[in-house]
């Protein structure tokens, strides 16, 4: 997918006299561009606006959060001197990180292995159903998937119980069970799609030679697979960092990863203090913003592996 | 395939820790979130008795419950038409590339990448209710423009207001169905575009014969999985309203139950939002099935 192809470096001038006409044709084309581009600026805007929203009242001081400037830019900048000593906007961002520091710390150490877990689960589990295949591959592989799609909530209240009764804890370890668990039907689709375009004969090459299934998956396929693992590791992290159904069903408070204490931050004693709410909104996000910008070339792709059709 | 159980047994014993594990904890726990829906658990003592399809005639006898559904469906109306329609219209504005589309394309993605609950700081304030003097958010954006007539109680009115909890919903997902079309767009290749320009076809009929129809299937994916994350909604309403009335969905209503420990009554709601999601899903599953195997 590359950048500025098309219109936009079609050469417009010509040498030749023009055909009647096709000035006004001209015309047209760049008066279509340009209503194209109002729009897309427009769009630009209107989705960019709550990221203002965020940026600009973390940054204000409690007593200046008022409605009726709500959408101005802070009257005092953090770094201006505050009224006789009162709190400035850097207090509604030290606030939030002391509210939210320990549970990002947790939810890196539940993000990471979830995704690292069940991306490698889903490698193999890709690789048997779409290139070692056995009899039945094809229903076993649907009666996985379906697990993708069902609402948490049809499983949520035996989970419960059943945590109970093993006696679980109520931290990131038993989400990471659960992120593990529930990541394996999306990694297994991707890992499948991606597979199934390797070259036949690659695959072939390796049997004649004698390597077993196990041989055939460490030295030929794992050293192509990385951009698979690109994929399904964004998608997991993301969605393990992001999760608050498990979360709030299965963990408490005080060891529960940075959804809840968020939630809490914003919803809870403090909610008079909208600035630290969005101070700790901008914080809980960091980390998936960054995975997706750096990596973030490779988002469409895995969507698309995301979606069932291959 | 070669027969005999040394060529499928490997690859079998490979997958196999991923089939019971989604046995136990998908198949499993369905079946017994569906035992539980039968019995007559609704505190912490185990269930004593098995009282069939009870349950179910009380939920759906109850105000509240149709109120909860009836949100739903206003939801999924707008959440579907808004992130089909903006996805679909980015995508095609995109689609024969402008000038910095990485720039476009990453901004319309990245509230993807942004979690329900983080988000529903920022909306619960663009979205609130109060009006006039009082008026923050978007209602205060009318005031200030002298559009005072546009401002409303958003989602704090227990009608329509579910149309206003789709709007965060829509700034989160329609660039994830824009990621899908443009995919969509840019699979089809180029030589059959060039085909229909030789036979004298305009952008108009280029567009409305060749490449709509190419695109069904794609947006037949996107409207799957929009609709089924629309049927599922909860993060975004705890985080926006908490649980209240105005905008109860099945999902917030079991996690009401569930909190009370009526154990039964969760275990109603959560299978019926399954058969919902099941029926828009199975057959899917089953009509994606199918053409694959045709390929083959």
């Amino acid at each position: 997918m590359s950048v500025g192809t098309g219109l936009g470096k079609r050469p417009r001038t010509s040498a030749q006299p023009e055909m009647p006409g096709q000035s006004e044709l001209r015309n047209r084309k760049r008066m279509s561009r340009t209503v194209k581009y109002v729009f897309l600026i427009l769009f630009l805007v209107i989705v960019l606006m709550p990221v203002y929203v965020l940026i600009v009242t973390s940054l204000k001081p409690p007593q200046d959060v008022n409605p009726a400037t709500s959408w101005g830019l802070p009257v005092r900048w953090p770094w201006e001197p505050a009224l006789e000593g009162g709190p400035t906007g850097f207090d509604n961002w030290a606030l939030a990180w002391n509210a939210l520091s320990a549970s990002i710390g947790r939810t890196f150490l539940l993000a990471i292995p979830a995704a690292l877990i069940s991306s490698f689960l889903g490698a193999m589990n890709g690789f048997v159903l779409a290139r070692w295949r056995f009899p039945y591959a094809d229903i076993v592989f649907t009666v996985i998937l379906f697990g993708m799609f069902i609402p948490y909530q049809a499983i949520m209240t035996p989970l419960v119980q059943m945590k109970t009764s093993l006696g679980l804890p109520s931290d990131i370890s038993t989400l990471l069970i659960v992120h593990v668990i529930y990541g394996l039907p999306i990694c297994t689709l991707i890992f499948r799609n991606y597979y199934a375009g390797i070259p036949h004969e690659l695959m072939e090459a390796s049997r004649m030679d004698g390597a077993g299934m196990l041989r055939t998956f460490g030295s030929i396929v794992l050293p192509l697979s990385l951009p698979g693992f690109v994929v399904t590791i964004i998608w997991q992290f993301t969605s393990a960092w992001n999760d608050f159904l498990f979360a709030l069903f299965l963990s408490n408070q005080n060891d529960g990863p940075v959804s809840l204490s968020l939630n809490n931050l914003a919803q809870g004693a403090q909610l008079a203090n909208y600035g630290a709410a969005m101070a700790g909104a901008l914080l809980a996000s960091l980390p998936t913003l960054i995975v997706y910008i750096v990596l973030g070339k490779y988002f469409i792709g895995g969507l698309m592996s995301g979606s069932v059709k291959s | 395939m070669k027969k005999g159980y040394k060529n499928w047994g490997p690859p079998l014993l490979l997958v196999s820790p991923t089939i019971i594990v989604i046995g136990i904890f998908v198949y499993g726990l369905i079946g017994a979130n569906v035992a539980v829906s039968f019995s007559n658990r609704n505190s912490l003592v185990p269930a004593t008795e098995f009282v069939g399809l009870d349950n179910y005639f009380a939920l759906f006898a109850e105000e509240r419950f149709i109120h909860s559904l009836q949100n739903l469906g206003v939801f999924t109306v707008f959440f579907i038409a808004g992130t089909m329609i903006f996805g679909f219209l980015w995508a095609w504005m995109l689609d024969k590339g402008v000038t910095a589309e990485g720039v476009f394309r990453s901004v319309f993605l990245f509230p993807m990448a942004i979690s329900f609950v983080a988000s529903g700081v920022v909306w619960r304030w663009l979205l609130n209710s109060a009006e006039g003097d009082r008026a923050s958010g978007l209602n205060r954006i009318f005031e200030n423009l002298g559009l005072g007539f546009l401002q409303n109680s958003w989602w704090n009115e227990p009608g329509w207001g579910m149309a206003a909890i789709a709007l965060p919903a829509i700034w989160q997902l329609a660039g994830y169905v824009m990621a899908l079309f443009l995919s969509g767009f840019r699979g089809i290749p180029e030589e059959l575009r060039e085909a229909a320009r030789m036979d004298g076809a305009t952008e108009w009929k280029l567009y409305r014969y060749v490449i709509f129809p190419q695109l069904s299937p794609v947006a037949l994916s996107a409207l799957i999985i929009v609709g089924h994350m629309s049927l599922k909604v909860f993060d975004l309403i705890m985080a926006i309203t908490k649980s209240i009335y105005q905008t109860e969905v099945p999902a917030t209503y079991l996690w009401v139950a569930l909190t009370a420990n009526d154990y039964a009554k969760s275990a109603t709601i959560a299978t019926i939002l399954l058969l919902f999601v099941a029926v828009l899903i199975v057959p899917y599953l089953v009509y994606t099935a199918r053409a694959e195997r045709k390929q083959r």
